[in-house]
């Protein structure tokens, strides 16, 4: 797929097997994998709100190369947080497979009806819902 | 058990719905519907993610929108603000944390209003290519 922004070094070919990447681009990566990280480690998300933006924004991605790639640079900050957090002994694992691997079957319908349902008043209604659980959290 | 299982399959479904991450949605769930405090919701949470992202992540190589190299070393280079954000979340107490979330909660609420809004009309939506619309394949968690 052709990347708007590569750098000269990497526009030669799509897949350059060990071309260097460009200290610049490296510090780049480095910065967005730290704020990621660190938004990951703190909140227990993902981190792909911070990591997907960055991607577009200092690295020249597609928003779709932002999401794939993000995703895979998830599976491991993901995995790196939770074990940490293992070791404070704050994971719950029986709990954390319950809702992760049915969730991947939710991603794979939800992904399926995004493209037949009305994107925009299920935004509106999803905010809604989002508020109401910070609420929620607030008054627990 | 049901609980959790339903926080998954949820979450998994808006996550998709919406190109939102699945952990905006299982920290809350867990600590409202599981009973689990801010720092174990947010640890449980983590390990939730994983699979989600290993299995979007295949999905979307498959399409060839991975940069491989460049995930693995941006996932390399955030082991520092992984250690320092989850020592911090241990560090804070609970209510902190909490009161946290909940603006990140607003955050992404707001930011998803936005992006719904800007979209031109309800007909655009056959547009996936914007940002902060959902992507073709599993969303970002």
């Amino acid at each position: 797929m052709a990347t708007p922004f590569q750098l000269p070094s990497d526009a030669a070919s799509d897949r350059p097997p060990q071309a260097p990447i460009a200290r610049d681009r490296l510090l780049r990566l480095a910065v967005a994998g730290t704020a990621a990280g660190f938004f990951s480690g703190i909140f227990g998300v993902g981190g792909g709100s911070v990591l997907v933006p960055l991607l577009v924004l200092w690295l020249g991605y597609t928003q779709l190369e932002a999401a794939g790639t993000s995703l895979m640079a998830i599976a491991l900050i993901a995995g790196f947080a939770a074990a940490i957090q293992g070791i404070y002994g704050n994971v719950h694992v029986a709990d954390g497979l319950l809702v992760g691997v049915p969730a991947v079957g939710g991603v794979m319908l939800g992904s399926w009806l995004a493209r037949r349902l009305p994107h925009r008043t299920l935004g509106l209604i999803f905010s809604a819902v989002l508020v109401a659980a910070a609420v929620e959290l607030v008054l627990q | 058990m049901i609980g959790a299982i339903a926080i998954g399959v949820a979450g998994g479904i808006i996550a998709g719905l919406m190109g939102v991450g699945g952990g905006v949605l299982f920290v809350p769930g867990l600590v409202i519907f599981v009973g689990l405090t801010q720092t174990q919701a947010e640890a449980t949470s983590l390990l939730a993610i994983v699979p989600v992202a290993i299995v979007g992540a295949y999905s979307h190589d498959r399409h060839g929108n991975v940069r491989r190299r460049e995930a693995v070393l941006a996932g390399a280079f955030a082991l520092t603000g992984v250690a320092v954000g989850v020592v911090l979340a241990n560090a804070l107490s609970a209510q902190a944390l909490r009161l946290a979330f909940a603006v990140l909660l607003v955050a992404v609420a707001l930011q998803l209003v936005r992006d719904v809004l800007r979209q031109q009309s309800p007909s655009a939506q056959v547009d996936g290519g914007k940002p902060g619309a959902r992507p073709d394949s599993p969303g970002h968690s």
